[in-house]
């Protein structure tokens, strides 16, 4: 188990290295996420029942548009200096190096955002039992964006333009989690319990992780011919 | 070994080679010769099996190299045009960690060792941005000795080193041919090595 684990977890480890080595992307991310949440207060004013009943779904599109910013990025360098190629070549598994890949970009781009989603819903009046809700709703959340945002990454590799390509093929495919991820909060409030929202998120993560690595290596394996 | 029939290659409109075929035996090498722009690189990712061929068969050993890709990779070491070198790592991380992700755990010893061996002394905790262009191409080489490979495709490998790196290097191939491996590789130098097959496009 552990030797067939054992590419996958040298690549989440060679990324997490690379992403050390530049922690300006690291921080941009993340300060982008915390920037936008904090606009949104300030443009639509100190109605606390108001800021309460958007935060979910502010922090939820401000975390998708701060995942977005560095997808591009997932493939294109190791693309550029022919890293991608030796992954290709690589007797093991070249999907289970793709996961890997995938995941050091979540514990980079996806965790810190969660981590720090409470902190500024906060100062959108929620309450603890609702902010509690919201990170378990991004926990389950950011990771299917990181599965599918890879899909989007590994299809637009080397293609001119890419940047705004990324978006318009990714953000539709977005819509389900940002609706039940949002969605886990309102219903809370609304008295419903947010168990529901979130099993059905839950299950998109399993679909997501299952298939997404997969669709991802036959992309790059065209992108790479 | 490695059998080659009926290739051809096709960049968009322009066929580059058609009906190529050759046969490289073990302990015996193959040079891909031909002026800029014939397809040499074409043909030399086509054989590692990272494009497809309009038509034609590659196989090694007997089976054919798209059945079953991961055990003819497991033999294979290929060192493209592009470095695969992340200029952010030093010469050391870049080797352990590319080579981890193949699944060959080398010891630090052993690729410092290799290191050593292609004269980049002191060079090992450097990031590799600060090397020139013929030190990371020694970088690269490094994995040969540490990856055990039975085919190398090597595309260029002499570019950008010093008459001393070329030595080792040639004297590198020659011992994985007297250890029966084969090599496939393009160049624009003259070679001290033994004789070889030719392949002309």
């Amino acid at each position: 188990m552990s030797r067939f684990l054992s590419p996958f977890i040298q690549s989440v480890r060679r990324d997490l290295l690379l992403a050390a080595r530049h922690k300006t992307e690291i921080v941009t991310a993340l300060f982008f996420f915390v920037i936008v949440v904090n606009l949104l207060p300030l443009g639509i004013g100190p109605d606390p029942d108001l800021l309460r009943k958007i935060a979910p779904g502010a922090l939820w599109i401000s975390a998708l548009l701060a995942t977005l910013l560095g997808l591009q990025r997932l493939f294109a360098p190791d693309h550029a200096d022919g890293t991608l190629e030796q992954m290709a070549l690589s007797p093991q598994s070249f999907t289970l190096l793709v996961a890997g890949k995938i995941l050091a970009h979540w514990l980079v781009a996806g965790l810190p955002v969660v981590l720090i989603a409470p902190v500024l819903g906060l100062q959108f009046d929620l309450s603890g039992r609702s902010l509690l809700i919201l990170t378990v709703s991004l926990l389950l959340g950011t990771p299917i964006l990181s599965l599918i945002g890879a899909v989007g990454a590994a299809l637009t590799l080397g293609v001119r333009g890419s940047g705004a390509l990324l978006s318009l093929l990714i953000l539709p495919l977005y819509i389900p989690a940002l609706i039940f991820g949002a969605g886990a909060v309102e219903a809370d409030l609304a008295g419903l319990g947010p168990d529901g929202h979130l099993s059905l998120l839950a299950a998109l993560l399993v679909v997501s992780a299952f298939f997404a690595p997969w669709v991802a290596t036959v992309a790059l394996r065209v992108a790479l011919e | 070994m490695l059998s080659v029939s009926h290739l051809t290659c096709q960049r968009g409109e322009r066929v580059l080679f058609q009906d190529l075929s050759f046969e490289l035996p073990e302990s015996q090498w193959l040079q891909i010769a031909g002026a800029n722009g014939a397809g040499k690189t074409s043909l030399l990712r086509i054989l590692s099996g990272l494009s497809e061929p309009v038509d034609g068969r590659i196989t090694w050993n007997g089976s054919p190299v798209r059945e079953d890709r991961e055990a003819f990779h497991a033999d294979l070491l290929y060192l493209g045009h592009q470095g695969a070198l992340k200029e952010e790592l030093t010469p050391l991380e870049n080797l352990t960690l590319s080579l981890g992700m193949e699944g060959f755990n080398v010891s630090e010893d052993a690729a410092m060792q290799a290191l050593h061996q292609f004269g980049l002394h002191g060079r090992e905790h450097l990031p590799v941005r600060f090397l020139s262009a013929g030190q990371r191409r020694r970088v690269l080489l490094c994995r040969l000795l540490l990856r055990p490979a039975r085919l190398w495709i090597l595309d260029e490998p002499f570019t950008a080193l010093d008459v001393h790196a070329i030595g080792f290097l040639s004297r590198l191939i020659e011992t994985h041919l007297r250890e029966g491996g084969s090599a496939v590789l393009t160049s624009h130098q003259s070679m001290t090595l033994p004789p070889g097959l030719c392949v002309t496009l």
